[in-house]
């Protein structure tokens, strides 16, 4: 079997290559969410699946010193503790979740800073929590092999 | 039509494949085909923002089934001795299929949907909220009360999730205790 | 006609959690049993001849598909992926104790 973690050389330089427009990709439709089709579920998903992917091709020491556990971890409350403030800032207008913030004009990058903030939150979340899922599921499968 | 129809079709013997199969890989990749004719059916039912998180949920729990699968080696099945779990299963699969039969026309026609609430969502949703994306509107500002909910529920999941897969180690004597 | 094919996928789903005998194949029906269920919502909000809900500059409002069940089935997608990664962590630690995936054998070995 292979001595060193991680797969073939071919694998490694393809991953190399595209890992980072993977995270930029992810980056954009989370900020376009009130644009064009995505959001903040979608977007969060394909951050997960970079780091994924940098885990999968070149084992998982390599992709814990980029991020690690505990930092992931605390990403993930801060987007969860992100989402709630924002809707308690709606208490300023009258009601939970009152959109206070301006509108701006609409079609435009920077409008609906409300939609805008949840996004960002909500792909915090959802990509930390995926990403800390899957890691936890690589490091106990392994101590299966016998 | 006849494209949904065509696509409903190939999910249903592609299911059917999935899970008849011995072969475990096979059965797995066979899941994936069915989830990406998921996301097909999703673009021709214009829902852009379903299809593009369906094809990436896909592609994420099929990296977590052949994780379990890989390397697990399985001793050989035992021929089948009962068929009573066969037989509840076809029959329970047949009273769902009957009990549906009633409920089609019921539901308005395919194609007609009355849209009561969705109309005064569509007339302001531009207005009130400044984004052009619908859906992104309807989830962040009409509907956000769901999101919070669903935060909350993946939330709970990873916890959970982690929590199970803590490592455990064996001392010599053979108790084991738990380390994090 | 084409909520009776979806119904189909879903019965073939149940029959999969119900009389398998493999862990995995049961965790295979669950995830069919959730397309079946998407594909429903989504089928019950189409409109034929109507328009994705994404609004353009300049382009007036009429004939749209419904909005409201993509919404729901948006969170409902990526909740049914979490679901599926607590199983999987089940099935890892069952298999860990019991060395099978077997649900039959699962009772009669003591770990």
């Amino acid at each position: 079997m292979n001595k060193e973690p991680g797969m073939t050389l071919i694998v490694k330089t393809v991953t190399r290559l595209t890992v980072g427009i993977i995270l930029l990709y992810g980056i954009y439709i989370v900020l376009h969410g009130h644009l064009s089709p995505g959001g903040g579920f979608a977007g969060g998903v394909i951050i997960a699946l970079s780091f994924v992917h940098l885990m999968l091709a070149y084992g998982k020491d390599v992709a814990l010193k980029k991020i690690s556990m505990p930092v992931a971890s605390m990403l993930e409350s801060f987007g969860a503790i992100l989402f709630i403030s924002i809707a308690f800032l709606g208490f300023i207008g009258g009601y939970f979740f009152f959109h206070t913030l301006g509108k701006g004009e609409p079609f435009s990058l920077l409008s609906a800073y409300m939609v805008l903030l949840s996004n960002i939150a909500i792909s915090l979340k959802v990509g930390c929590g995926l990403f800390l899922v899957l890691v936890s599921i690589a490091l106990a499968g392994k101590e299966i092999k016998k | 039509m006849t494209d949904i129809n065509l696509i409903l079709i190939l999910m249903i013997f592609g299911s059917i494949i999935a899970i008849e199969t011995k072969d475990m890989l096979s059965s797995v990749v066979i899941v994936g085909v069915v989830g990406l004719f998921q996301s097909l059916a999703f673009l021709i039912l214009k829902a852009p923002d379903l299809a593009i998180v369906q094809l990436v949920v896909e592609i994420l729990s099929l990296v977590i089934l052949l994780r379990v699968i890989i390397r697990k080696e399985e001793s050989e099945p035992q021929p089948h001795h009962d068929y009573f779990p066969m037989l509840l299963g076809i029959t329970l699969s047949a009273l769902v299929l009957l009990f549906f039969f009633p409920i089609i026309h019921e539901l308005p026609e395919f194609g007609h949907p009355i849209m009561r609430v969705a109309k005064e969502y569509i007339e302001t949703g531009l207005g009130a909220t400044g984004a052009p994306n619908l859906v992104s509107a309807i989830i962040l500002d009409f509907r956000a009360y769901d999101t919070l909910g669903e935060a909350v529920v993946l939330f709970t999941a990873v916890c959970g999730a982690l929590v199970v897969l803590r490592k455990t180690g064996r001392k010599k004597s053979g108790e084991s205790e738990t380390e994090t | 006609m084409t909520y009776f094919l979806c119904m189909i996928v879903f019965a073939v789903g149940l029959y999969a959690v119900v009389a398998k005998r493999n862990l995995i194949k049961i965790i295979i029906g669950v995830m069919v049993m959730e397309y079946a269920l998407n594909m429903l919502f989504v089928l019950f909000g189409y409109r034929l001849g109507g328009r994705s809900p994404i609004l353009e500059r300049y382009q007036e409002i009429k004939d749209i598909v419904d909005p409201i069940p993509q919404a729901l089935i948006l969170t409902a997608i990526v909740i049914g992926l979490a679901t599926t990664a607590l199983m999987v962590a089940l099935a890892i630690r069952i298999y860990e104790k019991y060395g099978t995936f077997d649900i039959t054998k699962i009772r009669k070995l003591r770990g």
